[in-house]
């Protein structure tokens, strides 16, 4: 286990390394990391508590609008008397875009959650659906949202510290810390993850998703203990929402649509639900494909068939989670199976 | 105001029976699967898209032909009707029996699988269409004789093809009512769904059944398909969605898993979102435009699942070991 993490921990310096001389590669990583913080979070959702969450990516907008309105002219214009908060706000921010998540997680949780496990991902299909269509009309009476031209410019946590500390330039300050804030994200969150899971709520989730009916004759509160799951993922994509917001400096309602909810979904169902090594391998192995397999490919077979492959991202997700449900379902990396 | 709103009244009214019959279609579909498999059938969406495809097409093949507009439209009715059918007992047998033979109890896997395959189904429509015609936006051809428009009491304005539309969508409800109750077919449907185990020792074979059931849904998704077609003029692979989740709310709204409350709830819903649609832009000076009528069927479901979760017609169930 230590030999593991150990290895995982010097792999994981050893990329800004590179990414000093090659920063198209950091960008990767980084992106590949902030999926895995999304996949880890609903890994709770659907691998431990055995939730069906599509809506997974409206906790993250609600997050990314939180850090984008507050920081960004936007504010001015809703209320003519604040001004824009400077970067140094961001952490000040980040426990607010949580709760916001965790608010409407439970605006959404509570109706759903009292009834059988399907009707919750109906409805939070359908919430993804009606915060997008917030985020896009929500330019008049009152410009809260921008609608569909989306926020910029984004303030971002001040990185003047690094750049006079490295002597670097600042874009490459900005990965550095991007990079070093995330894997302290990641490591928090698989702590969280390891510790809920051996803890009295951890078990619960299991029993439930294992056997409803049983865990509520063991005493266990269904609908109390399946909200807990439900919006402990919510906050987690909500805070991302936040660093995502301020990394991009820009967000539309564009980012957060039910392909990308399936895409985080693809990742822990492709890992390995409940696994916490599954979620992280599964949110690399999705990333790598969109940002560089699919667009190879396409560059590739373009002259043969004139297709463009990286538009048929749907096709690839929906084979993925099809055939790893027939034939795979405990996915890649297997959870340990405690219950 | 108030006398806009009367003036708008009646074609309101119409426009939303028009939508509501779609609703009903589908959620049909959903219904009929979710009463034999306790399955919420999220592919169904896309076997509706399919029908509507289907149909288009039949209709530009058949465009230059000397058939009468009406021949060319049961022609396209009766092809989408199959090639939805077909298309549902496909992927019941390919992706739902597989696991349904592994005897999973787990409710998750059957439910991301139809996800899965409802992904697969919009791209591969998209593929197929991006190589036919090099684009998948199509439009419905302009049948003239099928847009004459009729002026009725109270100023109502009626087109031809909604005439048809209303015509055709009430025969199914009716073609339907009778299969489920009257046919053999239904009364195994019914079986299977009340109890599977009871109804193998009865002689019926669940899996024939369930086949039958797919197809039965699936052809009801197809008809509606055309007829939103019909309605709407265009489609493209992406159109399944929106109309799917209504008409699921619109099946859980009358009470999943029955039939004549699948009926009920699409109509009711047409009409809300009509109504929504056209009244919420009037009665705010345009401050809540008609890009809100989609959040209406999510408020509705919201609602109904806090205060009678067993829908309108449906009855309470309790889960016992």
């Amino acid at each position: 286990m230590w030999k593991k993490f150990s290895l995982a921990l010097l792999l994981c310096l050893f990329v800004p390394y590179l990414g000093m001389s090659n920063s198209f590669l950091f960008e990767i990583f980084i992106q590949i990391g902030i999926f895995a913080v999304l996949a880890l979070g609903l890994n709770v959702v659907v691998g431990l508590a055995g939730l069906l969450d599509l809506g997974f990516m409206a906790f993250f907008a609600v997050g990314a609008y939180t850090w984008a309105i507050f920081s960004s002219p936007q504010i001015t214009s809703i209320f003519p008397s604040i001004a824009p908060f400077s970067g140094i706000w961001f952490y000040a921010f980040l426990p607010l875009a949580m709760l916001f998540a965790i608010g409407l997680g439970c605006l959404v949780g509570l109706p759903s959650l009292r009834l059988r496990g399907d009707y919750l991902a109906i409805v939070t299909l359908g919430f993804g659906e009606m915060i997008r269509v917030l985020a896009n009309n929500l330019d008049h009476p009152l410009n809260i949202t921008n609608g569909p031209q989306g926020i910029t410019p984004v303030q971002q946590p001040p990185v003047t510290w690094i750049v006079d500390w490295l002597s670097i330039p600042h874009a490459l300050a900005t990965s550095l810390f991007f990079y070093f804030f995330i894997l302290v994200l990641i490591g928090i969150i698989i702590v969280i993850n390891l510790h809920l899971k051996h803890s009295r709520f951890g078990r619960a989730w299991m029993a439930i998703r294992e056997n409803e009916l049983a865990a509520q004759a063991m005493g266990i509160s269904l609908a109390r203990t399946k909200l807990l799951a439900f919006i402990t993922g919510a906050s987690f994509s909500g805070l991302m929402g936040a660093v995502y917001a301020a990394k991009q400096t820009f967000i539309s309602p564009e980012s957060f649509t039910l392909l990308q909810s399936i895409m985080i979904l693809c990742m822990v169902i492709l890992g390995g639900a409940g696994s916490i090594a599954g979620a992280i391998v599964g949110a690399i192995v999705i990333t790598l494909l969109n940002i560089e397999i699919l667009p190879a490919l396409t560059e590739h077979l373009s002259a043969i068939t004139h297709i463009d492959f990286s538009e048929y991202q749907r096709l690839i997700f929906g084979v993925i989670l099809v055939s790893m449900m027939i034939f795979r379902p405990q996915g890649l990396i297997a959870r340990k199976n405690h219950v | 105001m108030w006398n806009i709103f009367l003036e708008l009244l009646p074609n309101v009214i119409l426009g939303g029976l028009i939508l509501g019959f779609i609703y009903a279609l589908i959620a049909v579909g959903y219904t009929l699967v979710y009463g034999v498999l306790q399955l919420i059938n999220f592919s169904h969406s896309e076997i509706f898209m399919i029908g509507a495809v289907a149909g288009i097409e039949t209709m530009r093949g058949l465009q230059n032909t000397p058939l009468p507009g009406l021949i060319q439209l049961l022609l396209a009715l009766i092809i989408g009707a199959l090639i939805a059918a077909s298309v549902a007992v496909i992927v019941e047998r390919c992706a739902y029996r597989p696991l349904r033979k592994r005897g999973s109890k787990n409710r998750l896997i059957p439910l991301i699988t139809a996800i899965g395959v409802s992904f697969i189904l919009q791209d591969l429509v998209k593929l197929i269409e991006s190589v036919w015609h090099q684009e998948f936006f199509i439009t419905f051809p302009s049948l003239v004789d099928l847009n004459t428009a009729y002026q009725l009491p109270l100023n109502m304005h009626i087109q031809l093809k909604s005439i048809i539309m209303m015509i055709i969508a009430i025969i199914m409800g009716l073609v339907l009512y009778y299969i489920i109750h009257r046919t053999r077919l239904g009364y195994s449907i019914r079986a299977v769904a009340q109890n599977p185990q009871s109804a193998q020792l009865m002689g019926i074979s669940p899996d024939n059944v369930i086949a039958k059931t797919f197809a039965l849904g699936g052809a009801m998704g197809g008809i509606a398909g055309v007829l939103f077609a019909l309605q709407y003029n265009t489609v493209n692979p992406y159109i399944g969605f929106m109309p799917g989740i209504k008409a699921f709310t619109a099946a859980v709204l009358g009470g999943i898993g029955s039939v004549p409350g699948a009926l009920l709830g699409g109509v009711i819903l047409g009409q809300l979102e009509t109504l929504a649609g056209t009244y919420l832009p009037l009665f705010t000076h345009g401050d809540i435009g008609t890009e809100y009528k989609d959040m209406i069927a999510f408020l509705i479901l919201i609602l109904i699942l806090l205060f009678k979760p067993q829908g309108l017609l449906g009855k309470n169930h309790v889960e016992k070991i």
